[in-house]
C-alpha cells in the first residue's frame, strides 16, 4: 500500500507536468488548429536558458526564473510572427510542416549551443518543500511540480473564463470568421497563444530538467508524449489536457515501478489506443454541438 | 440625398483573381437611414457586404476597382480590424454564434474594438433590447434557439456602439412571428441609438416596411433604387420581389399565363 500511494504521488507529480505542457499545446490547436511538433524543443530550450541564466550569468535563481520565463513568452511570440504569420491563409498541412522544421531547428540549435550531454541544475528548492509524512516522502521536485501545476492551472482557469484577451481567444477558437467580423485582433489572439504555450512549455522544461537532469534528446522527447496526452484528454479542452496529462503520468509511475521500467514508454500509447477505441473524441474533446 | 455616411461608387469585387461577382456597383447610405438591399441568391448583396466590412479578405477576394467612401475616408481593401474600429460592424448571414461561449460572453467578445473600457452600460443596453438574452445570459450559445442565436448576434454587434451596421439576412430560417419581432426592435435601433443600418433581405416585403431607402440588385449589378414606397409600388419589385402583382392573385389559373419581362434586361 505504501508504494502505490508513493508511486501515485510521483505519477501525480509528474503527470502535472504533462498536463502543463499539453495545455500550452492544446491552446495552439484551439485557437489557430495548429499541432506544433516544436513543443518539445521550446521545453528543452526553457531548461537551458534557465541553466545558463542561473549557471554562467549567475543571475539568482528568482531573477533567472522570471527573464526564463519573459524569454520564452517573447520567443513564442516570435516564432509566430515570423515563421507562422507568413502562412496565414495557407493549407494547415504547410503549418503543421514548418512547426516540424522548427523542431529540427531548435534541436540543432540547442545541439550546437550545449551539446548532447546531459547536464543538472543545481537543486534550489528550499527545504519545507521536502515532505515527509510517515512513509510517504514526496521530494521537493515533486512538490514543486504539483504547486506550479495547480498554480498555472487556476491561473489559466480564470484568465480564460473572465479576462476579455482570455475570452478572445476563446472566441477566435470557436468562429474565427465571426470573431473577425467583430474586430478581435485574430492575429494577435494567435501570437499570444504561442508566447503562453512557450512559457508553459519553459516552466515544465525547468522542472522537468530539475527532476531528471537536462538533455536535449530527453526533453524534445518529453514533447512527443504531449499527443497522448492530449489525445487522451480531447484535442481541444485545456481541463481534458491536464487531466490526460495525470493519467498518463500515473499510468507511466506504475507501469514503471510494478511491470518494468522499459515499459514505461510503451504504456501511454497502449492507454490511448484502448481509449480512442472507446471515446474516439477524447475524455473530455468537445463533443460537436449540432443542431438539428 | 441627405449627407451620406457611406457612399460606394461603382466597386467591382474578384474573388480568387477570376470570379467577378459584383460588376460596378454604386449605391449611397444616409446618416441615421435604414437602407436595404435586396435581390436574389447569388446578386452580390453578401459580397457588398463584406467588400464594406472587409471581410472579402479571408475569403481571398478583392476591390479590384471604384472607391468606398465611410465618412470621407477610403475602406477599400482595409482589414477587418482597422474598420470596425472605425465603427463599422457586420452580423453574418447565418448567425455564427461562438457556440462554447454562453450568452454574456458571446456579447463581452462585442467588447473587441475597445478592449479594456467599461461595458457594463452596454449590456444593459442589450438587455434591455432583448429581454430573452438576460434570461439565457448562463446558457452556452449552442443550446439557444434560432431566435435567440439572431438576438444574440445582433446584441453582440451592439456591444461595439456601431455607427453603421450590416445586418446579413437577420429574417433567415425563422418563425414569422419572430422575424417580426426582429424587425420591430431593428427599427428601434435605428431610431434610439441613431445606428445607420444596411439591411440585405431576401424578405422584401418586412425590409421595406422599415428602410427607408431601397436598392435592388441582379447579377452584380444595381438595377433600380428608390424610396421604400417607391419601391413598393413599382410593378416589378411587385411581380418579383413582393409576390402577386400584375397579374394577381390567380394569375396561374388562368389559361395563358406569361411572366412579365423584367424591364431592366
Amino acid at each position: 500500500m505504501d508504494f502505490f500511494i508513493q508511486l501515485l504521488v510521483n505519477g501525480l507529480s509528474v503527470g502535472f507536468l504533462y498536463g502543463l505542457s499539453a495545455m500550452g499545446f492544446v491552446m495552439i490547436f484551439k485557437s489557430s488548429s495548429v499541432l506544433n511538433f516544436a513543443h518539445g524543443e521550446l521545453l528543452a530550450l526553457g531548461a537551458f536558458v534557465f541553466l545558463s541564466l542561473h549557471a554562467v550569468v549567475q543571475l539568482p535563481i528568482a531573477w533567472a526564473f522570471l527573464a526564463t520565463l519573459t524569454g520564452c513568452f517573447v520567443l513564442g511570440f516570435l516564432i509566430e510572427r515570423f515563421f507562422l504569420r507568413p502562412l496565414i491563409g495557407e493549407p494547415l498541412i504547410y503549418v503543421i510542416m514548418l512547426t516540424v522544421g522548427l523542431a529540427a531547428m531548435l534541436r540543432g540549435l540547442l545541439l550546437l549551443i550545449w551539446g548532447g550531454n546531459l547536464r543538472t541544475l543545481p537543486d534550489f528548492l528550499p527545504a519545507w518543500m521536502d515532505i515527509q509524512a510517515g512513509w510517504l516522502r514526496i521530494p521537493p521536485v515533486y512538490m514543486a511540480a504539483i504547486l506550479v501545476g495547480i498554480l498555472f492551472l487556476v491561473l489559466f482557469g480564470l484568465f480564460f473564463k473572465y479576462s476579455a484577451q482570455g475570452i478572445f481567444m476563446r472566441s477566435v477558437a470557436d468562429n474565427q470568421r465571426a470573431a473577425l467580423s467583430l474586430g478581435v485582433h485574430v492575429r494577435r489572439v494567435f501570437a499570444l497563444s504561442w508566447g503562453i504555450a512557450a512559457l508553459v512549455a519553459g516552466m515544465s522544461g525547468i522542472i522537468l530538467g530539475l527532476m531528471n537532469g537536462i538533455s536535449v534528446h530527453d526533453l524534445s522527447a518529453v514533447g512527443l508524449k504531449v499527443f497522448p496526452v492530449v489525445i487522451l484528454g480531447g484535442l481541444n479542452s485545456i481541463t481534458g489536457a491536464v487531466i490526460g496529462g495525470l493519467i498518463i503520468g500515473v499510468l507511466e509511475a506504475f507501469t514503471g515501478g510494478y511491470l518494468s521500467p522499459s515499459l514505461r514508454d510503451v504504456v501511454p500509447y497502449i492507454a490511448l489506443v484502448v481509449l480512442l477505441l472507446v471515446r474516439p473524441y477524447g475524455l473530455f474533446g468537445l463533443v460537436e454541438i449540432e443542431r438539428v | 440625398m441627405e449627407d451620406a455616411l457611406l457612399e460606394i461608387n461603382n466597386i467591382s469585387v474578384v474573388y480568387a483573381d477570376v470570379i467577378q461577382v459584383l460588376k460596378g456597383v454604386s449605391l449611397q447610405v444616409p446618416n441615421r437611414r435604414i437602407v436595404s438591399l435586396l435581390g436574389s441568391n447569388g446578386a452580390g448583396k453578401t459580397t457588398t457586404l463584406k467588400a464594406v466590412s472587409g471581410l472579402l479578405k479571408p475569403e481571398n477576394g478583392r476591390v479590384t476597382d471604384g472607391a468606398i467612401l465611410y465618412e470621407g475616408h477610403p475602406l477599400e481593401n482595409r482589414s477587418p480590424e482597422q474598420i470596425t474600429r472605425l465603427g463599422i460592424i457586420q452580423v453574418l448571414e447565418g448567425r455564427q454564434p461562438f457556440k462554447y461561449l454562453t450568452i454574456e460572453e458571446n456579447l463581452r467578445v462585442g467588447t473587441a474594438t475597445r478592449w479594456g473600457k467599461p461595458y457594463r452600460k452596454d449590456l444593459e443596453l442589450v438587455y434591455h433590447y432583448f429581454p430573452v438574452l438576460w434570461e439565457r445570459r448562463k446558457a452556452l450559445a449552442g443550446y439557444c434557439s434560432g431566435g435567440e442565436l439572431q438576438m444574440l448576434v445582433m446584441g453582440r454587434a451592439l456591444m461595439a456602439h456601431p455607427k453603421l451596421l450590416l445586418l446579413d439576412e437577420p429574417s433567415l430560417g425563422l418563425a414569422p412571428l419572430v422575424v417580426e419581432e426582429i424587425f420591430r426592435i431593428i427599427a428601434r435601433i435605428n431610431g434610439e441609438q441613431q445606428t445607420t443600418i444596411i439591411l440585405v433581405e431576401q424578405n422584401a416585403r418586412i425590409a421595406l416596411e422599415i428602410a427607408h431607402y431601397g436598392y435592388v440588385m441582379e447579377n452584380g449589378k444595381i438595377v433600380m433604387e428608390g424610396t421604400s414606397e417607391t419601391l413598393k409600388d413599382n410593378p416589378d419589385v411587385k411581380e418579383f420581389y413582393l409576390g402577386g402583382g400584375a397579374g394577381g392573385p390567380g394569375a396561374y389559373q388562368q389559361p395563358k399565363s406569361y411572366r412579365r419581362r423584367k424591364r431592366w434586361l
